[in-house]
């Protein structure tokens, strides 16, 4: 493994125009992906988190402005040509949405959906094609393979057609996969057998991955590091095994406590009151002030950049300390 | 106050809920979980009456209906007894009116009230589900998914109902506002002594809010009782199944085979 990771996106900010005028959505994201590492980036509504996962393939909205950097194995993604740009979505990097019958065509079959990309972006040859395929359908856990293959969409359930994006996914070879709420649309266990076949993917391969959630939970089980985000900022970037009860950002450990859970038994629910603000919405000041138990009159006129905490970074004037106990328990 | 007997729908051939039967004390809590297709939204269809049971008997606070088209005085009394809210509650409000006038609506719709009674009685309303008066002079979209989940929560107390279902009524709001609606649910629950019925797939929610709980799977119940027990002990592989599936501390995703149903 390199210094350099396989992804970093530095001081990333987009604006996007919003009613004729040019607003910023996303302040400041800061995190790196090391090759075959496995990152989270956790946030509620208009957090930005989806909005920085289509810049990482540079697919943002028409007009819309990029600050700071997103590097590919040290290329700059908003700075590809549209030529380099389309390859480097057909072999790069892959996506996985969150709901697969948006982005399958629901005309055409299976097979045609799998094979296409091979064919047409990467030369393979047909026959070739669909016995790579296949395998990979195997692999994804769809024993069936050629009669899914000669099915439509409407034929399989979201968890099936869900196997299928993440075959085709596997099926480009990419060094990153980027998965944007791939299971929310789907039952709790169907869900994990998903997470399961990306995990095992990712093992085979040595796939890097980008994984978009709202749940800290699933997030902390799957990935190696953890970075929340909140109202257009990265606020907390940490590793997964100090998420729970040892982050230093209070809008983390406010998520965490606001989680109904099914194992901790006797647990108070926190609510955090107000909502989440979306990236525009933010005024001076720490965008999570309002809502925020620790904030003090430094939190509503400065905004804070992030900065190291033990082992990541936290924006925050206020972090949670590290108890001895703590920080001895880690180390 | 609300007992369920036998209960059972069909669509053709296909049976979407199979002889399911529970009772909800006065003041109550119970979940009915499941996954999709178990049939429990189907279920509480049928308990508000949206829907008309193949077999069984629902009776709620003693006035007792099975199979058959309801009569319209009949539903309009069952309506005063039973409430429901959706998921998506901006499906289910008027884009055109103010929340106020919306909740107003609803007042006069179950309530034979004076103007200045009724004034109270949307002030009362709006104060216990948590909006201030600005909220109630705006249009739906002016508010978020959780406010607008406060103004149908508004709208289906106005009927002064004894039981209030809820259908997957948290599943689309962001964590920090799901926790926000549950310690309202909980408040109303023990400031009107309203029961609850939580329709939902979320069995963390379940624990912090219900006292009961009954497992669908298929259109049948596979699991019944207090959460305590069927949460930490589970008694059917499914339950246990659909427990070990949540992300907790420790877990690691694994593949479990097929989904059998």
């Amino acid at each position: 493994m390199s210094t350099e990771p396989l992804l970093r996106i530095d001081a990333l900010g987009i604006d996007l125009p919003l009613d004729g005028e040019l607003r910023t959505v996303v302040h400041r994201v800061d995190l790196g992906i090391p090759e075959g590492a496995a990152v989270a980036l956790v946030g509620e509504s208009g957090s930005g988190k989806s909005l920085t996962a289509r810049s990482v393939l540079g697919l943002l909205p028409p007009g819309a402005r990029v600050h700071g950097e997103v590097l590919f194995a040290g290329e700059s993604v908003p700075r590809m040509r549209p030529e380099r740009l389309r390859a480097f979505r057909a072999t790069d990097v892959a996506m996985v949405f969150q709901d697969p019958r948006a982005h399958i065509n629901p005309a055409r079959g299976i097979g045609d959906f799998l094979i296409e990309g091979l064919t047409t972006a990467r030369g393979v040859p047909a026959a070739e094609a669909s016995r790579k395929v296949t395998a990979i359908l195997r692999e994804v856990g769809i024993p069936d393979a050629e009669r899914r293959m000669r099915q439509r969409p409407h034929e399989l359930s979201g968890g099936l057609l869900q196997r299928v994006m993440i075959a085709a996914a596997l099926a480009a070879e990419p060094r990153l996969l980027l998965a944007d709420e791939p299971t929310t649309a789907l039952d709790v266990t169907t869900q994990e057998e998903v997470m399961a076949i990306i995990g095992e993917a990712r093992a085979a391969r040595g796939l890097a991955l980008l994984f978009i959630t709202h749940d800290l939970e699933l997030a902390a089980a799957v990935c190696d590091r953890v970075a929340v985000m909140y109202a257009g900022t990265t606020v907390e970037e940490l590793p997964a095994d100090r998420l729970r009860g040892r982050a230093s950002h209070p809008y983390t450990r406010a998520l965490l406590a606001s989680r109904p859970s099914v194992s901790d038994i006797g647990a108070q629910l926190r609510s955090i009151p107000g909502r989440p603000l979306s990236g525009f919405e933010v005024p001076g000041g720490c965008a999570f002030g309002d809502r925020c138990p620790r904030a003090r009159d430094l939190c509503r006129t400065d905004r804070p950049e992030p900065a190291s905490v033990e082992d990541g970074t936290a924006a925050c004037h206020f972090p949670h300390p590290l108890t001895l106990e703590e920080t001895g328990r880690h180390a | 106050m609300l007992e369920v007997r036998s209960l059972r729908k069909e669509f053709g051939d296909f049976v979407a809920v199979d002889d399911v039967t529970f009772s909800l004390p006065e003041q109550g809590s119970l979940a009915i979980v499941g996954e999709s297709g178990s049939g429990k939204t189907t279920t509480a269809r049928m308990i508000a009456g949206l829907e008309t049971p193949s077999g069984g008997t629902v009776a709620v606070a003693g006035a007792e209906r099975g199979p058959g088209r309801p009569r319209p005085r009949a539903r309009r009394a069952r309506g005063r007894r039973i409430q429901m809210v959706f998921q998506d509650p901006y499906s289910s409000l008027d884009r055109h009116q103010r929340v106020g006038d919306a909740v107003a609506e609803a007042v006069a719709l179950h309530q034979d009230l004076p103007a200045a009674g009724r004034r109270a009685r949307v002030a009362e309303l709006l104060d216990l589900v948590g909006l201030d008066e600005r909220q109630a002079r705006s249009l739906p979209k002016a508010l978020s998914g959780g406010q607008r989940q406060r103004v149908a929560i508004a709208r289906a107390l106005a009927a002064q109902p004894r039981v209030l279902i809820l259908d997957e009524a948290i599943a689309a709001l962001d964590v920090s506002i799901q926790a926000q609606i549950l310690a309202l649910l909980a408040r109303i629950r023990a400031d009107t002594g309203t029961a609850l019925l939580f329709i939902t797939h979320d069995l963390g929610a379940v624990r912090h809010i219900s006292d009961d709980v009954l497992v669908m799977r298929a259109g049948r119940v596979v699991e019944h009782g207090p959460v305590g027990s069927v949460l930490d002990a589970p008694e059917d592989p499914y339950t246990r199944r659909l427990i070990d599936s949540i992300p907790k501390p420790g877990w690691k995703p694994r593949r479990r085979g097929e989904k059998a149903a």
